[in-house]
């Protein structure tokens, strides 16, 4: 990764997190989860299935409630604030969903669109069309600007979900899985993206994987998140340097048994 | 002797498993009609998205509504026939008719098909879209998607039932005049005259507000359903069909309550 304008030394983080606990119908899946992430930063969570790593970026964008803890996100604390703010900062967050989550009732083009023309309400219909056009191509994918998502393969709709993310121009960038299910072809081409979206847009990311080369590609951090709590992140040699069980079969699964 | 915890029940449910969650299910309904009005009212306004429901509810069930009318209008007409011809009474005919269609086969007929095929629509696409992550994706993108996909659904249906039934009503008049006038050869104008004279204002305005009444249930129990699925394909299906089967049963206890007040006002 190229080194990146940060504001570790100096700014307040964009997000964060203090002692975060989240539990569903008695398991408790999130138990104090600690964290500063500072602007231009990437960080990459790892972790089993089920051991919170989505809850984490769906508490960041206000789609979970925690149950304790505080997590502020650009300054403001997620869960204490109005639907109006959470709704203006939510413009700000851009969220990329494991399923890519495009409408399936829209095309590709009304899917780009529906972000912008519900939050800036000012523009245009030309400037609109500039703007989709622009991501669209960003992304590669120009000429599927008036199909409908059950035409896209699986690779093509991950890379709609981040047009559709970077439409808005995000300050925080979440991907949640970016290339499960994908071949490792396609992995790559999306590992690639999100690496040419962190330079052109210099937004903090957040991403959760399994996939270590996504990890080792896309992030400057990387974190394990292990009985609820995250083991202190580090960069990814760093991380996977340290005698510990959860990252060595991490490893061993991703780098050896594949 | 001190009894042995582990021997101890323990109680996890104020009533059964089953009342728990029929009470809290009702509850559940409750805060979202709350929310519904909460929304409804406030601003921005989703003109645009309602005007498409609006006219994706009429087009959606217009065939439908239009079949079933005229066959309701038929079928009532050939069953009263010979019951009135045993008192030399057929000229009644087309009051009977009218009085029975506008006042409770269109509201009803029409009902039950916005539920069946509206209703479980709604079930079945909020439903998808919950499990596919599509709502949540609407909500991190700034929209309020209860504002964009439930208001303006139940807003659409609310508003389009009563014009349906208006027309259900039209076309199975139409059904029973040409039915009577193949067989006693009646003409239109006697027909219409003699069908309008024995309706009253309260008949047509008692027909639109259960036409409201069951399009607001439609829509909400439809959207409910399908904004709160859960568990997958399975969970989409499901929503569907409690869709259709609430519906249906609240629009005949409904029926029962409105036709109640309706005869203590007549």
């Amino acid at each position: 990764m190229p080194e990146k304008e940060s504001d570790h030394d100096t700014g307040e983080p964009v997000i964060s997190i203090r002692d975060l606990k989240k539990s569903f119908e008695g398991n408790l899946v999130l138990d104090g989860i600690n964290i500063d992430i500072f602007k231009g930063e990437n960080i990459a969570v790892l972790g089993r299935s089920g051991s919170g790593k989505s809850v984490l970026i769906k508490i960041i964008s206000g789609l979970i409630k925690p149950d304790s803890g505080i997590v502020k996100v650009l300054g403001q604390e997620i869960d204490k604030i109005g639907r109006k703010e959470l709704q203006a900062l939510r413009t700000k967050i851009g969220f990329s969903f494991q399923s890519s989550a495009l409408y399936d009732s829209m095309s590709v083009r009304e899917n780009l669109a529906f972000p912008l023309t519900r939050n800036k309400r000012d523009l245009s219909n030309s400037e609109i069309q500039l703007a989709i056009e622009s991501v669209l191509g960003g992304v590669g994918l120009s000429e599927s600007i008036d199909k409908m998502p059950d035409e896209l393969s699986g690779g093509q709709k991950k890379r709609i979900g981040i047009a559709r993310m970077l439409i808005m121009k995000p300050e925080i960038m979440l991907y949640d899985e970016p290339t499960a299910g994908l071949d490792p072809m396609t992995s790559v081409d999306i590992n690639n993206l999100i690496v040419r979206v962190q330079q052109q847009y210099n937004a903090t990311s957040v991403i959760i994987t399994h996939d270590l080369t996504c990890a080792k590609t896309t992030a400057d951090k990387v974190t394990v998140i292990e009985e609820g709590k995250f083991l202190e992140p580090g960069s990814f040699d760093e991380i996977f340097s340290r005698d510990n069980e959860i990252t060595r079969s991490f490893h061993d699964y991703n780098f050896i048994n594949k | 002797m001190e009894p042995h915890i582990e021997n101890i029940p323990i109680r996890r449910y104020v009533l059964s498993k089953k009342a728990d969650e029929f009470f809290t299910g009702i509850y559940n309904v409750y805060q979202f009609i709350i929310l519904f009005f909460k929304e409804a009212f406030l601003s921005p306004f989703e003109w645009k998205e309602i005007i498409n429901q609006c006219y994706y509810v009429g087009v959606r069930s217009l065939s439908l509504i239009s079949l079933t009318g005229f066959i309701t209008g038929v079928v009532f007409t050939k069953q009263s026939r010979p019951s009135l011809a045993e008192f030399g009474a057929t000229s009644w005919l087309p009051s009977l008719i009218s009085i029975a269609v506008i006042r409770a086969l269109a509201p009803l007929v029409t009902a039950l098909i916005a539920a069946g095929k509206i209703g479980s629509n709604m079930g079945a696409e909020l439903g998808s879209m919950k499990v596919t992550e599509q709502i949540d994706a609407m909500e991190v993108s700034g929209t309020n998607p209860f504002k964009y996909l439930v208001v303006t659904r139940v807003i659409a249906i609310t508003l389009m039932l009563p014009i349906l039934v208006f027309y259900t009503g039209l076309i199975g008049m139409l059904g029973a005049y040409l039915n009577i006038h193949q067989n006693e050869h009646t003409s239109f104008v006697a027909f219409f005259h003699s069908a309008f004279n024995s309706i009253s204002f309260l008949d047509i305005n008692s027909s639109i507000i259960k036409a409201i009444c069951y399009g607001f249930t439609v829509g909400i129990a439809g959207c409910y359903q399908g904004y709160y699925a859960k568990n997958g394909t399975r969970g989409v299906g499901m929503a569907a069909n409690s869709a259709v089967v609430i519906s249906m049963f609240m629009i005949f206890v409904e029926e029962m309550v409105i036709v109640q007040v309706i005869n203590a006002i007549r």
